[in-house]
């Protein structure tokens, strides 16, 4: 038996201000220290949104984070179209939700093969990885680019892009813009069907844990822009009533804050939605999930990797489905009336709920602003995950399986941790057992 | 020959910019075999004390920290590139630059604000350490940065686009969203290298690429107050994603009174 000291850094996380370190320590065959440092510079978002004009916030927040802008800008209009009173035609909320559907598959596809797949196929980065499996790589990086160029077609540019606003959109697309999409979206599902037949054969960790799943919940569809927020512990509330249940901490050497679901960790993410929304799956995904073999409500957590690529399938039939019914409005937004009021936005970012509050005065300027991302949401279940899995896992593996795993479990939650850390430093002191 | 290195280093950042790679697609896989890249978390490549040729560096400084690794990030690299907006201009963030709100925001916003260490300024990399390029943009796009690399590995500058956004609007036949429709396009001050993309859109320009050569901010600020715009409006349209950048600076500071960043309407 050794007695090791483990610390892990985990530089940048982004807008959860996510420069990360983990500190591990293990002394006679137990975990004495655990955690997740998040240190990542505070940018003050919430501040500088204060006297700013209704129709500069959805350029404001996109800035917050540069893989998941439109999950941001999608909150916030909802939100302040809840302060203001203003009720979205019904073309708008059909292209929110296309839009939406870019940012998961560009994400997803994103951190599916440059982030967590390299784990899983014993490679350091997506280079490395594609000199042997360059078919695999390649469906990804063109799931990634379709994602990319589906946020293009209502927003311009895939980073921070600029045709949503308060009302709607600034721009509707034409009709043969539309059609080229449909083109590639539907060259694209067969893709997306293998990615799920492959992602489904990796062998995966067998750790079935315990956590409360939260997610959104639609009356008809799978969650992304809009719903009422649900665990399945039983809780079902409005948007509006989130932090009546849900608290954030502020802990020692952490630029993020923590969440949690009456003094309880909970999880977040693709993992939450899956198991909590398996009846809203468009049927075509169902299908092909029942025929992976893998039964879903999953409690492995592994299992969010084949969720992700579930969401790239429901992502590209539903933008089919609402993009084959397109008509090109007159007008893509309505007019804005500034009023006065608080309102509050959820949507199913990449990584999970993102929740709004805002604060608006009779001019539309932003008095308040209250912005909760998914990481910090997710963190205390990470932490707790990394206890479980690393206990599991077994602590006298060596030093570098470790170091693997605890990188592993951290990952597979795709924390904004801009920097995907591969990237964890870890020393190890080894001292005889008392 | 070797092959030239390559890092790509974060500061306070959105992470954006470094999609401009990570999003290239097959363009990331020629460009791996083009150059080393040693250093480039993001993309699960760790070497920070790598000696490279050319170092992107995204984000803005504003921590101690930060300003001690941007230094060693020069002392390693022989050319030192900037991507986008935060490295070039400070970014959004630093808009708590101009009340000095370090302090107050993090009260604000930090239940324990003894943990949080940040410098009072965030701050463009110029301010630390000398920057061979600059890559404007919020964000910069991968056309411009995988031409950058390009040029770069032929050994000569990057071509530095300083056109105003007005006269890509006329190369692509956009109509003028400020003459047809009144709206206070940024546009005539702005460098170009996003293609027009916002009065392509039907919107107003709102300067994410920060100032063109050149800039008349004066007869635009002018413009704007004559399309109706009070004072506080018009210095949040200079005050922006590029508040620091000179330019923008000077000419938001003639019409802004301290406080609209804490919500006091003026």
């Amino acid at each position: 038996m050794t007695e090791r000291t483990v610390s892990i850094h985990v530089p940048a996380m982004t807008r959860v201000e996510g420069e990360g370190s983990l500190r591990l320590r293990i002394e006679a065959g137990r975990i004495e220290e655990l955690a997740l440092d998040i240190f990542e510079p505070p940018r003050y978002f919430e501040k500088f949104l204060e006297g700013r004009q209704y129709s500069e916030v959805l350029d404001i927040v996109a800035r917050i984070c540069g893989i998941c802008p439109i999950a941001y800008q999608m909150t916030a209009v909802q939100a302040l179209e809840n302060a203001m009173g203003i009720e979205p035609a019904p073309w708008v909320r059909a292209m929110r939700r296309v839009f939406y559907c870019g940012e998961w598959l560009q994400s997803h596809a994103l951190h599916i093969h440059l982030l967590a797949l390299p784990d899983f196929l014993g490679f350091d980065s997506v280079v490395g990885m594609a000199a042997e499996h360059p078919e695999a790589v390649r469906r990804g990086l063109r799931l990634q680019g379709l994602g990319n160029d589906l946020i293009r077609l209502l927003g311009g540019r895939s980073v921070h892009p600029v045709g949503a606003c308060v009302g709607g959109f600034y721009y509707a697309p034409t009709q043969a813009e539309v059609d080229a999409m449909l083109t590639a979206l539907r060259e694209a599902l067969p893709q997306a069907e293998s990615l799920i037949g492959w992602i489904a054969s990796l062998p995966m960790p067998e750790d079935a844990q315990d956590f409360i799943n939260v997610a959104l919940r639609h009356p008809v569809d799978y969650p992304l822009a809009e719903g009422r927020i649900v665990t399945d512990t039983g809780l079902d509330i409005e948007v509006s009533a989130y932090e009546a249940h849900f608290v954030e901490e502020h802990r020692p050497q952490s630029t993020a804050l923590f969440s949690l679901l009456d003094g309880q960790p909970y999880l977040v993410g693709p993992l939450a939605r899956l198991n909590l929304n398996l009846d809203r799956l468009p049927k075509a995904t169902r299908a092909l999930l029942d025929a992976t073999g893998i039964r879903f409500p999953s409690r492995n957590m592994f299992h969010s990797l084949l969720a992700r690529t579930v969401e790239i399938h429901v992502a590209i039939i539903e933008a089919i489905r609402l993009l084959e019914a397109y008509v090109r409005p007159d007008t893509p937004h309505v007019a804005v009336q500034p009023r006065a009021g608080v309102g509050f936005g959820a949507t199913e970012a990449p990584r999970g709920i993102l929740w709004h509050r805002f604060e608006v005065d009779d001019a539309g300027i932003v008095r308040a602003a209250r912005i909760v991302p998914p990481t910090s949401q997710n963190q205390a279940r990470i932490e707790e995950d990394l206890h479980r899995s690393l206990l599991a896992f077994g602590l006298d593996q060596t030093d570098d399986a470790l170091r693997l795993r605890a990188e592993t479990v951290i990952r597979n939650y795709d924390p904004c941790i801009s920097c995907a850390t591969h990237f964890l430093d870890m020393t190890v002191r080894r001292e005889p057992r008392m | 020959m070797s092959k030239p290195s390559v890092a790509v280093h974060k500061f306070s950042s959105c992470d954006g910019c470094q999609l401009a790679f990570l999003n290239a697609g097959e363009d990331l896989l020629t460009l791996s075999g083009l150059v080393d890249i040693r250093h480039f978390l993001e993309a699960g490549l760790a070497d920070e004390e790598a000696e490279v040729d050319i170092a992107f560096v995204e984000g803005s400084i504003s921590t101690a920290d930060e300003a001690e690794r941007i230094r060693k990030v020069r002392a390693k690299s022989r050319l030192l590139v900037t991507l986008g907006a935060c490295a070039t201009s400070g970014g959004l963030q630093a808009l708590r630059n101009l009340d000095e709100s370090n302090e107050d925001w993090k009260q604000a916003i930090y239940a324990r604000p003894e943990f949080i260490r940040t410098l009072a300024h965030a701050e463009p990399v110029r301010a630390h350490v000398r920057v061979d390029f600059e890559l404007w943009g919020c964000p910069v796009n991968g056309r411009q940065v995988l031409a950058a690399v390009r040029q770069l590995l032929f050994g000569v500058n990057p071509l530095d686009e300083r056109d105003k956004v007005c006269m890509e609007c006329k190369r692509q036949n956009v109509v003028c969203v400020m003459v047809a429709h009144d709206k206070p396009c940024m546009g005539p001050v702005t460098r170009t290298g996003c293609g027009a993309l916002c009065p392509r859109f039907g919107r107003d320009c709102y300067a994410c690429f920060g100032p063109a050569e050149q800039a008349n901010t004066s007869a635009l600020a002018q413009r704007l107050e004559g399309l109706g715009l009070p004072p506080a409006d018009v210095a949040r349209r200079f005050l922006f994603i590029n508040s620091q950048a000179p330019a923008f600076h000077a000419e938001g500071l003639k019409h802004y009174q301290p406080g609209f960043a804490n919500g006091d309407r003026q």
